[in-house]
């Protein structure tokens, strides 16, 4: 393929998948239907591994997929059937408070959209993005070794954390 | 490609995810949002990386995915307490230390 189809692919590629983020993010903070709306994170979640492919940032994005569509959402569907949260529609999902929220929305999306306009414009990204997982893994195991182990730590002291809140005496 | 392409999609990601957390009653659904905003941020991170050829982004993009994952598993243990103590999770009811 020459680079100029491989561009108008990636904008097609891109446009698609910008599509599916939005849509699915607007559907999981306005639909009034819990376990759908866990399932429409389902959608964003692979919208965004398929942007960090996009990217040149395989081993990322399978990893987003296996972590969140593979565990996290597995999660909170567990979260929803133990909360005993409504199956169908629930009457009042949103709070009184949803006026000042699209308010702090709009103006969060207004702001950054316009100082990432004002001081990016049409930079251009690299024509060779890709990263080899190779390299990915040597800077863990060598300069952030530290962080790493403590990433470890942490995780382990939040779930026997979890377990210890979540568990009946 | 642009680098603004990714950066956009991540800020309407995010003020998306803000707006959840605000308007939200249900706490599972308050938690979603969260993901959501955590997700704008390693989009960011990703296309930065990828902007300045570093490998840097995608470790940190891979560190706050493991944060996001004991994040979860944290909120949903006091959502089930909640749940377990007052028979709802709705967050408006949560007002025990409203001043």
């Amino acid at each position: 393929m020459t680079l100029a189809a491989t561009m108008v692919a990636q904008h097609i590629a891109f446009g698609v998948i910008a599509a599916i983020v939005i849509g699915g993010a607007l559907m999981v903070v306005t639909t009034s239907n819990v376990v759908r709306a866990a399932l429409y994170l389902v959608a964003v979640l692979a919208g965004v591994g398929a942007s960090f492919l996009l990217l040149g940032a395989e081993f990322v994005g399978i990893t987003q997929i296996l972590v969140y569509i593979g565990a996290i959402v597995v999660l909170f569907l567990f979260g929803i059937m133990l909360t005993r949260a409504p199956i169908g529609r629930e009457l009042q999902m949103t709070s009184k408070s949803w006026v000042s929220g699209v308010f702090v929305g709009v103006a969060l999306a207004g702001v950054l959209g316009y100082t990432l306009v004002d001081f990016y414009g049409s930079e251009k990204l690299p024509a060779n993005t890709r990263q080899l997982t190779a390299d990915v893994s040597d800077s863990i195991f060598s300069t952030y070794l530290v962080p790493f182990e403590v990433v470890s730590v942490l995780l382990l002291a939040a779930l026997v954390g979890a377990i210890v809140l979540a568990r009946k005496d | 490609m642009l680098i603004n392409e990714f950066l956009l999609l991540a800020a309407a990601l995010f003020a998306i995810g803000v707006y959840g957390v605000l308007a939200r009653r249900n706490g599972v659904m308050v938690l979603m949002s969260i993901e959501l905003i955590l997700n704008a941020v390693n989009i960011n991170l990703v296309a930065f990386g990828a902007l300045h050829q570093s490998v840097v982004g995608q470790v940190f993009a891979l560190f706050v995915i493991t944060v996001a994952a004991a994040e979860v598993g944290v909120g949903l243990a006091i959502v089930l307490l909640l749940y377990r103590n007052r028979a709802s999770i709705d967050l408006d009811e949560v007002d025990a230390m409203r001043g």
